[in-house]
């Protein structure tokens, strides 16, 4: 029996949890969300994308209820909740800097939102143990929040917006402020405890790797617009436009016009040089200004002309040695610079290319995308 | 320029007796045995027993006592809404008119204040006594916790607040569990600042104060001009005393609890 695949977005049945109709958000002169649709559907694991000033932390802060929307409506539930204040959403949020309650002991900061719901003694003394031991901070209960570490610290806001088991947990940037090690670490804990709760997580960050990691979808965000969602792998396989191949990952970008017969297009990009080929259900106009993104780990490097369609020369002008992996910087004679990605199989010392070396460059007629934006 | 020159060791005696050598002269003639207060006559402490027995000054001392106490109290949380609603709100009608006036008295003289609120009580038809002082130390005091409160309010992390609310908590609830409890140093000192400030006001005191309301520091300065009696030496020695233990006390505490806190955010770090 096949297993059935989360993808509530496919399916026309499905309502969304929250869907946002037509928003906009301007602060005076400036607009920080540009009527932006979008729905998230419950139980998903949603990642806002983009760099700092994009509007993605406003979009979340009008679901937490400290901003309301100039236009349009945001529905959670089937119901505007432009009008529910902060303290009577069912959606908690856990912040970039953590916002731990310095006076108060771990144990404390997680019962704080149960206690306001005036809940019996017992019942919170038992939400805030089970809370404990998903974060596995049952010895740092009594601790105060400058007597336990940073990755604790994450954990206890983790565990404090979780309490109130809401709708919808919103998390700003939260694992900003961990090193790298304990980042990647969290991520797992992050999707560990989502899946656990069935909780609706909506993550903000402008850290990539972070978004493709955790998230069943990602929004990528532009000045205020939505330029694209998908599940990671479609926004990175399949970008729509210049700008997302840009952003997620590493990308060779060529710019040329189109000639398209039926799947196939032939880009000419350059004087002199042999048109690229590529296959798209796009329909192109005829000499259409269009790009092919095409990613360095698609570009194989050989000292000998491949066989097949796209396949040039050049020199190699600089290395980046990563470890598992090394990017070559191959110049071509019209002044392009193609990266090229291969996986070090072999030790550093039977490396076969080096600097100045003449390769060529080539990838297959399906490995690039053609954008016409 | 880390070691003590000469010239630095000259300079920071010099500093020290100009600010401090008035009051060891007081002190060291409080326990003078002549009741001539120029005249060395050998140790005493009589001038505390008299001081014990003597009704009118322990009656302006309760006096005092009160009106600082009651004025602190009020000052403080006047102040403290004050502080707030001027950090927090950044925009309302009238804001720079507002936050004009509220540090306003801090710069005003004394004289004029003092003569302002005595013709407005005048003017009100209120019997002057303790509750004149107070609403006049009121007054001023609470430019002063406002100011110390604001500065601490600034530096306040708003997410805190906001956390709060998004965990359900109404704002009233937030600024009494969240907000005060991290202020509370500030406000503390807010409210000690305004109890020294009315402890030692004259001027003030004096235009608001009715006949039966004689505070400490008129008592002096009536007692005074008719010539300094070593019994006045002995009451500013307590003062001075109190003062002193009190700034030394809430400095070493407070110094106490940072070291604290910086050993236990390094055992946090390591573990």
């Amino acid at each position: 029996m096949p297993q059935k695949i989360f993808a509530p977005w496919d399916d026309p049945q499905e309502k969304p949890l929250i869907r946002f109709q037509n928003v906009t958000k301007r602060f005076g002169d400036f607009t920080a969300i540009d009527s932006i649709d979008l729905d998230i559907y419950a139980r998903e694991f949603f990642a806002l994308l983009g760099p700092s000033g994009c509007g993605k932390t406003t979009l979340m802060r009008m679901l937490a209820g400290f901003e309301t929307p100039s236009s349009g409506t945001i529905l959670l539930a089937g119901q505007d909740i432009a009008p529910v204040a902060p303290n009577q959403r069912a959606v908690n949020m856990m912040f970039q800097s953590y916002a731990l309650f310095p006076h108060l002991s771990v144990w404390d900061n997680i019962a704080f939102g149960l206690r306001r719901e005036k809940r019996p003694k017992d019942q919170v003394a038992a939400r805030v143990e089970e809370m404990l031991k998903l974060t596995r901070l049952t010895k740092f209960a009594r601790r105060k929040p400058h007597q336990i570490s940073g990755g604790q610290r994450q954990r206890v806001a983790l565990a404090r917006s979780l309490a109130k088991a809401p709708k919808l947990l919103l998390l700003d940037e939260p694992l900003g402020a961990l090193d790298k090690k304990l980042r990647e670490e969290t991520q797992f804990e992050l999707m560990d405890i989502q899946e656990k709760t069935g909780t609706t997580f909506v993550i903000v960050t402008h850290d990539q790797e972070e978004a493709m990691t955790v998230a069943s979808r990602v929004a990528v965000m532009d000045e205020g617009k939505l330029m694209q969602i998908a599940t990671p792998d479609r926004i990175y396989e399949a970008p729509n436009s210049v700008y997302v191949a840009d952003f997620i990952g590493d990308v060779n970008i060529i710019e040329g016009k189109a000639h398209q017969v039926g799947e196939l297009v032939q880009l000419d990009w350059a004087e002199g040089q042999p048109a690229l080929a590529a296959r798209t259900d796009k329909n192109l106009g005829l000499a259409q200004t269009c790009y092919l993104a095409i990613r360095p780990e698609k570009v194989s490097i050989s000292a000998d002309r491949p066989g097949g369609a796209n396949a040039l020369q050049g020199e190699i002008i600089d290395i980046a040695y990563l470890g598992n992996l090394s990017t070559y910087h191959v110049k071509l004679p019209t002044g392009h610079v193609i990266k090229a990605q291969q996986a070090n199989t072999r030790r550093i010392s039977r490396r076969p290319f080096t600097w100045e070396d003449k390769v060529w460059v080539s990838w297959t007629e399906t490995a690039a995308v053609v954008l016409d934006q | 320029m880390n070691r003590l020159s000469p010239f630095n060791v000259v300079s920071l005696t010099l500093g020290f007796a100009f600010l401090y050598l008035p009051m060891i002269i007081l002190v060291i003639y409080s326990f003078n045995a002549s009741k001539l207060v120029t005249v060395w006559a050998g140790f005493s402490t009589q001038w505390y027993g008299e001081l014990l027995r003597n009704e009118a000054f322990l009656d302006a001392a309760l006096v005092t006592l009160k009106v600082a106490v009651l004025t602190s109290t009020l000052a403080t949380v006047l102040g403290t809404c004050t502080a707030y609603v001027l950090v927090r709100i950044h925009r309302f009608p009238g804001r720079t008119l507002f936050s004009g006036m509220a540090f306003a008295p801090l710069v005003m003289p004394d004289v004029i204040l003092g003569l302002s609120l005595l013709l407005l009580f005048i003017g009100v038809g209120v019997d002057r006594g303790v509750l004149t002082i107070v609403l006049a130390h009121t007054t001023f005091a609470m430019c002063y916790v406002s100011v110390v409160v604001s500065s601490r309010l600034v530096a306040f992390d708003q997410s805190l607040e906001e956390a709060a609310l998004d965990l359900g908590a109404t704002p009233w609830e937030t600024f009494r569990l969240v907000t005060l409890p991290i202020i509370a140093p500030a406000v503390i000192s807010g409210w000690l600042l305004a109890f020294t400030l009315s402890l030692d006001d004259l001027v003030i005191a004096s235009f608001t104060a009715g006949p039966s309301s004689t505070t400490l520091p008129m008592k002096i300065f009536s007692a005074v001009r008719l010539g300094v009696s070593p019994e006045i030496n002995a009451l500013s020695t307590i003062m001075i005393s109190i003062v002193t233990v009190g700034v030394i006390a809430a400095s070493l505490l407070s110094k106490r609890a940072a070291v604290q806190r910086v050993r236990e955010e390094k055992a946090a770090e390591r573990a």
